[in-house]
């Protein structure tokens, strides 16, 4: 009896050490991320677009939907609409938050789906190796034969218009990406002493990798993932812009990019709005993404 | 280093394959039957049924692989729906547009990325450094469709300098290497070419700090080598990998120029697969990708085989 009390202090004791020393880790991030002013900026700024977006209906001045035919490309700085109207004489700033949230909502659904599913593939293929990882390696090589706007384009063309297909497109784009990185770096924990102790001690494959190897390697994958929000942000309002993701009347970045281009020789810099907010957007989750790798210290 | 040639020629058909299959089944999972694309909705149930035999839709799905396969080796790559022409006609003038639009940006991002990048790896932490650092960043994170519009704005709209579309007087048919036709160039090719020109920026960046702090160089150093001298060493090591990546990159512009020749009207592959996907022309779509992809998968082979050439280091087995 003493001694189960004794080995579960002496659990605890580790418990609480471990729990100690994450701590330790996550303060020692949060302190290398808050001396890095450019991440900090960048982090602000992505925060500031996202509180806006999120209360779009509550703070835009007018309606997204409603034009008039006699206030049609207003240049910027135009009384009542600060950032002027577009072909249909809609109020562009309010266009623009609007048409933040599809751009968003497109730019990371598909990074977070493919971060579920790669994640699980990955670790699968990294930790049960042999005719499994064969299995799950070779197929995403034959995903890799593929440049992967072309791919994303390829996917969606097919199923067609709609921001579904777009968003099931780029996912598809991003999970072998992610499976290769997931792969890699479990393969790599799986060799460690560690895991050999817990597969002696008894401890089944689910629980190994719940507990040992999910630790080791999310936080690597997860840097991955987000360097790929920014390029996730380009392609979906590229495939917008192509006609392939949201339907007009839909405010959507990369869709109003693309009405507007016949109108570039009217208000050229009205024109440009739109893409200077995808641009402002994906350089900043770049920027934060090597920020985090930074303080992660995340290799690779 | 033979039977490494031999495995790594092998290892792609396989790969071949496996992307000429995701390319029969882009028409499998588009919407609707892919008999509706064919015949009118309104025809009789026979001549459905005859055409369906005809194309072999009647057939299970891996014979019509088989079937279909057998036509793309030989060349046919079906027709156009929506003109009735043979698809590889209106491909093959697309593709050489698109090749001289990938090589032209391939080339400046390379001249650029290497300048930038070789600097900012020979002079850690200073000005040009951070100068390379950041334009590498802005050239990956901007939207070059974007960046295409803002030049049309400045360079065709304000200063009227340069044309905004097109590939010159003619089309696409007689491309010539006079100004006429290379102004028109001059756009597409600068927007395109600043993806390329990011990346190599950081691999050469990259790369060159990891040589500069190799034993060597301050042995060269040491013994008296100008900074010339110096240099050539290091362009010697560093050049089968950024060659590599070079190589990569001119694949991905090939595939990765439809939103750029969208905006400039270049009469490419992208033009053409942006109206495809608008016509629903599916063996248009099916054909640009599966050559595109194909196009990617040799350039993959030949680079890593240009790569174990190049580099004596890489043993290869």
């Amino acid at each position: 009896m003493s001694t189960t009390t004794a080995a579960q202090a002496e659990l605890e004791v580790q418990a609480r050490q471990a729990v100690q020393k994450s701590e330790g880790y996550w303060a020692g991030v949060w302190k290398r991320v808050r001396r890095d002013k450019v991440t900090m900026v960048c982090a602000f700024v992505l925060l500031l677009m996202f509180l806006v977006i999120l209360l779009a209906p509550w703070i835009t001045p007018h309606d997204p939907y409603q034009g008039s035919m006699i206030r049609r490309l207003r240049p910027i700085g135009t009384d009542n609409h600060l950032l002027g109207t577009d072909e249909l004489g809609r109020d562009m700033l309010t266009r623009l938050i609007h048409g933040g949230r599809l751009s968003w909502f497109m730019g990371i659904t598909p990074v977070i789906l493919a971060f579920l599913i790669g994640t699980t593939l990955g670790v699968m293929a990294g930790f049960m190796g042999g005719r499994v990882n064969m299995m799950i390696m070779r197929t995403t090589d034959v995903f890799y034969a593929f440049p992967s706007v072309l791919l994303a384009i390829a996917i969606s063309g097919a199923l067609g218009t709609g921001i579904m297909n777009a968003i099931l497109a780029l996912t598809v784009v991003f999970i072998p990406p992610i499976i290769r990185v997931a792969e890699s770096v479990t393969t790599g924990v799986r060799n460690l002493d560690f895991v050999d102790a817990a597969r002696a001690s008894g401890a089944s494959g689910f629980t190994i990798v719940r507990v040992h190897v999910l630790g080791n390697v999310l936080g690597p994958i997860f840097i991955y993932a987000t360097s790929l929000i920014s390029v996730c942000m380009i392609l979906a309002s590229g495939l917008s812009f192509l006609g392939l993701g949201t339907r007009p009347p839909e405010p959507e970045w990369g869709l109003m990019l693309n009405t507007l281009r016949t109108a570039i020789y009217v208000q050229p810099w009205v024109a440009v709005l739109p893409g200077a907010c995808i641009f402002v957007t994906s350089l900043c989750f770049n920027l934060v993404s090597d920020g985090l790798r930074t303080a992660m210290d995340v290799k690779g | 280093m033979f039977f490494y040639l031999i495995r790594r020629v092998l290892y792609a058909i396989p790969i071949a394959l496996a992307v000429g299959f995701v390319c029969f089944m882009l028409v499998q999972i588009a919407p609707g039957d892919p008999i509706n694309a064919i015949v009118p909705p309104d025809a009789p149930q026979e001549l459905v049924d005859q055409v369906k035999r005809d194309y072999g839709l009647d057939q299970p799905l891996p014979v019509q692989f088989g079937l279909w396969l057998m036509k793309v080796v030989q060349g046919d790559l079906g027709r156009s729906l929506a003109t009735g022409r043979p698809v590889w006609s209106d491909l093959s003038s697309a593709i050489g547009n698109t090749l001289l639009l990938a090589a032209a940006a391939s080339l400046i991002g390379f001249i650029i990325g290497s300048v930038l990048g070789g600097l900012a790896g020979t002079f850690r932490g200073t000005w040009i450094d951070k100068l390379a650092v950041t334009s590498a960043v802005a050239g990956v994170s901007i939207p070059h469709y974007w960046l295409g519009m803002v030049l049309v704005v400045i360079f065709s709209v304000q200063l009227n300098w340069l044309p905004a579309m097109g590939a010159g007087p003619g089309g696409s048919a007689d491309w010539a290497w006079d100004w006429e036709h290379l102004q028109h160039l001059v756009l597409p090719a600068v927007t395109l070419s600043v993806i390329p020109m990011g990346i190599v920026t950081r691999t050469v960046r990259g790369i060159v700090a990891e040589i500069m702090n190799q034993e060597f160089v301050t042995a060269l150093r040491g013994k008296g080598l100008t900074r010339w001298g110096v240099f050539l060493h290091v362009v010697k090591n560093a050049a089968p990998n950024v060659l590599a990546v070079m190589g990569l990159q001119l694949g991905y512009l090939m595939g990765g120029s439809i939103l750029v020749e969208t905006v400039f009207s270049w009469p490419g592959t992208g033009l053409l697969l942006n109206s495809a996907i608008f016509q629903r022309d599916l063996p248009i779509l099916q054909g640009t990708i599966l050559v595109l992809a194909m196009f990617f998968v040799a350039l993959n082979l030949f680079v890593d085989l240009v790569q174990t050439a190049l580099d004596p280091r890489i043993k290869r087995a």
